[in-house]
C-alpha cells in the first residue's frame, strides 16, 4: 500500500505537467531533449514486445520439458532435473543480461540475422526466455503433478496412450495452473530490468522490429534513477508515472491470472 | 430380498488344481493361468488360475490385501504401470497370452475396459468423458448416436440428457460411476473389469449400478470385485473367493457357482468368510 501511495504522490504532479492522454498515446519519448516529450508508447511498446518473445520462448519449451517431468521421466531423472532448474532459477538477472550481449547477439542473432548492432530487444527476450524457462517448468510440473492419478488411470484403461494420457487428460486438468505459470511468467518478464538494461539497448523506440534497439518502461526507471536528474522536476517524477504504468500492467497480469485459476480451477478430492 | 439369479451350469470349472477344465462347449472371456503378481519383491497374488467366462458376471471376493484388485489390474495390464510390478504365469484373453510380445498393452486395454473404485470422470462435459475412448481408438461414425447409446445402456441417458455439455463432476456421486461405466463400454469392449464400483457410493445408487451390471452381462463379459458379499450373491454367477496367507500374499480358496459358494462352499475357510465369523 505505501509503496502505491509513493508512486501516487510522485507521479499525481506529473501528470499536472503532461497529460494522461498524451503520455498514453504519444509516441515520442525524448524526457531529457530540450524538447521534451513524454509519450509512452514506445515504452510500453518495447515491454510488450520483449516480454512477448520472451514468453513465446519460454512458454512452449517450459511446458514441454513440464510434461516430459511429470509424464515421462523416471524418478531418477525427474530428481535431479528438477533441483537443478530451480538452482537455475537462482541465477543472478544481471549474469543473462552480459549473457545476452556477450553470447547470445554475437553468436546467434547476428549471425542469424545479420543485425547491426549487438544491442538488440531480441537478444534481451532470447535471455529473458531461458531466464524464465525454470519457472514455467516448475509450476507447471507441480500443476500436473496434483492431478489425481486416478485420472491417469482411468485414461489408460480406455486405451490410451501415455502422449493421449499427457496432451488430452493431464494438461486439460492442469491447465488452471499452466496458464497461470505463464501469466506469472509474463509479469516477471514485464517487470524484470537488468536484462533489459544491459541487453535492450536503451534508445526509445516505437517499433516491431526486435533486432532494434529499445529501451522498455523498467530500463528508463533505472536509466534516470542511476542518473542527475533533481528532484522535483518533471522528468523525475516521469519515472512514477511510468512505475504506475508498469504497476498497472502487472497487477493486471496478475488479476487475469487469479481470474483464471478461479474460473477453471478442478477441485480433487 | 437376496434372489441369486444363477444361469444354468454347463460345466463344473475344475478350479482349484490349476488346470482348467478342457471341455470346449465352455466359452471363456478371460481367463488366469498360475497368476503370480509381485510389487518389487513382494508378492502378493500367488498361483491364481481363474477362467472367467463370457457373458457371466464373475464376482471377486475376500477379505482386505487379499490381491482382489491386483487380480484384476492383471487382466488388463493396468498392473504393470505401477513402478516395480510384475506378473508371473498367464493371462489368456480370447485364448491368446495378453503378456506375450507384441500384444500392444494400449490397444488391449481399448478390448478390456475398467471402472474403479472411486468414480474418476475427466474433469471434461459429460459428452466428452464418454466421446474420449471413441475419439482416442479413432472412431468412425455418428459420434453422438455412440455417446447416446453408451449413455443408454449406462442408464444415465435421462438424467442428463438435457446437460450434455455440464461438466461431469456436477454429477452425483452414482450418476459420475454410472458415467464411467458409459465411458468404458462407449469403445464397445469385450470384458469390463470392476474395481469395486460401489465402494463410494450410497445404498440406492448401489442398486442402480447393480441393476445395470446384470443388464450388461447380456452383451459384456463383467468381472467384479467386491467387498461386499450381498452384492456378490445378488449380481454374480460365479465367484471367486481370494485369501491371504501369513506372507500377505492372496491366494484362491475356492472357484465356484455363486449359489454354491454361498449356500454350500467346499471350504471351511470360504463358510467362515460368508457366515461373517471373520472378514
Amino acid at each position: 500500500m505505501g509503496i502505491v501511495a509513493v508512486l501516487l504522490i510522485e507521479a499525481i504532479p506529473f501528470f499536472g505537467d503532461v497529460s494522461v492522454i498524451s503520455f498514453l498515446t504519444g509516441t515520442k519519448w525524448a524526457p531529457l531533449f530540450a524538447d521534451k516529450s513524454f509519450g509512452a508508447l514506445p515504452l510500453l511498446s518495447a515491454t510488450a514486445l520483449i516480454a512477448g518473445m520472451a514468453l513465446a520462448v519460454a512458454f512452449p519449451l517450459g511446458l514441454l520439458t513440464a510434461i516430459y517431468l511429470s509424464e515421462y521421466a523416471p524418478d531418477v531423472v525427474r530428481s535431479t532435473v528438477k533441483p537443478a532448474l530451480e538452482v537455475l532459477a537462482g541465477i543472478p538477472t544481471v549474469v543473462y543480461g552480459f549473457f545476452a550481449i556477450s553470447f547470445i547477439s554475437p553468436n546467434i542473432v547476428r549471425p542469424l540475422f545479420d543485425s547491426e548492432t549487438i544491442f538488440t530487444a531480441l537478444a534481451a527476450s532470447l535471455a529473458m526466455g531461458i531466464m524464465l524457462i525454470p519457472m514455467v517448468v516448475s509450476l507447471s510440473e507441480d500443476a500436473m503433478r496434483s492431478v489425481p492419478s486416478a485420472l491417469r488411470e482411468g485414461a489408460y484403461a480406455l486405451g490410451a496412450n501415455r502422449f493421449q494420457v499427457s496432451v488430452r487428460v493431464v494438461v486439460p486438468a492442469a491447465l488452471s495452473g499452466i496458464v497461470a505459470a505463464g501469466l506469472l511468467a509474463l509479469a516477471r518478464a514485464v517487470g524484470e530490468t537488468m536484462i533489459v538494461t544491459i541487453a535492450a539497448g536503451g534508445v526509445p523506440n516505437l517499433s516491431a522490429n526486435p533486432l532494434e534497439a529499445m529501451q522498455a518502461m523498467t530500463a528508463y526507471i533505472m536509466e534516470v534513477a542511476m542518473g542527475d536528474t533533481p528532484r522535483g522536476t518533471v522528468e523525475y517524477r516521469s519515472i512514477f508515472a511510468i512505475g504506475m504504468l508498469l504497476f498497472v500492467f502487472t497487477l493486471g497480469l496478475n488479476l487475469v491470472a487469479r481470474g483464471f485459476i478461479a474460473k477453471f480451477r478442478e477441485v480433487y478430492e | 430380498m437376496t434372489t441369486v439369479r444363477m444361469r444354468p451350469i454347463m460345466t463344473r470349472v475344475a478350479a482349484k488344481t490349476g488346470e482348467p477344465a478342457q471341455e470346449t462347449a465352455v466359452d471363456y472371456a478371460i481367463e488366469a493361468r498360475s497368476l503370480r503378481a509381485y510389487y518389487g519383491e513382494n508378492l502378493a497374488l500367488k498361483d491364481v488360475t481363474l477362467p472367467m467366462r463370457r457373458n457371466y458376471v464373475t464376482a471377486i471376493i475376500g477379505p482386505s490385501g487379499c490381491g482382489k484388485s491386483t487380480l484384476v489390474r492383471c487382466l488388463n495390464r493396468m498392473h504393470e504401470l505401477v513402478p516395480g510390478a510384475r506378473i508371473e504365469g498367464k493371462v489368456l484373453f480370447g485364448g491368446a497370452d495378453i503378456n506375450a510380445a507384441g500384444v500392444d498393452p494400449v490397444e488391449l486395454r481399448s478390448r478390456i475396459g475398467m471402472v474403479f473404485q472411486k468414480p474418476n470422470p475427466f474433469p471434461k462435459s459429460i459428452y466428452a468423458n464418454v466421446a474420449f475412448g471413441l475419439k482416442i481408438n479413432g472412431h468412425k461414425g455418428n459420434m453422438a448416436e455412440a455417446v447416446e447409446r453408451s449413455l443408454r445402456q449406462a442408464a444415465l441417458w435421462d438424467e442428463v440428457k438435457d446437460r450434455l455439455n455440464s461438466p461431469a463432476l456436477s454429477l452425483s456421486g452414482g450418476q459420475q460411476q454410472r458415467l464411467c461405466i458409459a465411458r468404458a463400454i462407449a469403445i464397445e469392449p469385450e470384458v469390463v473389469l470392476m474395481d469395486e464400483p460401489c465402494s463410494a457410493l450410497d445404498p440406492i445408487a448401489t442398486m442402480a449400478i447393480e441393476d445395470l451390471i446384470r443388464r450388461l452381462k447380456e452383451r459384456y463379459s463383467i468381472v467384479i470385485v467386491t467387498h461386499n458379499m450381498q452384492q456378490a450373491a445378488r449380481v454374480s454367477d460365479e465367484t471367486a473367493f481370494l485369501m491371504v496367507d501369513q506372507d500377505r500374499a492372496g491366494y484362491l480358496v475356492e472357484f465356484d457357482a455363486t449359489e454354491r459358494i454361498f449356500t454350500n462352499p467346499s471350504h471351511e475357510q470360504t463358510e467362515a468368510y460368508i457366515t461373517g465369523r471373520f472378514s
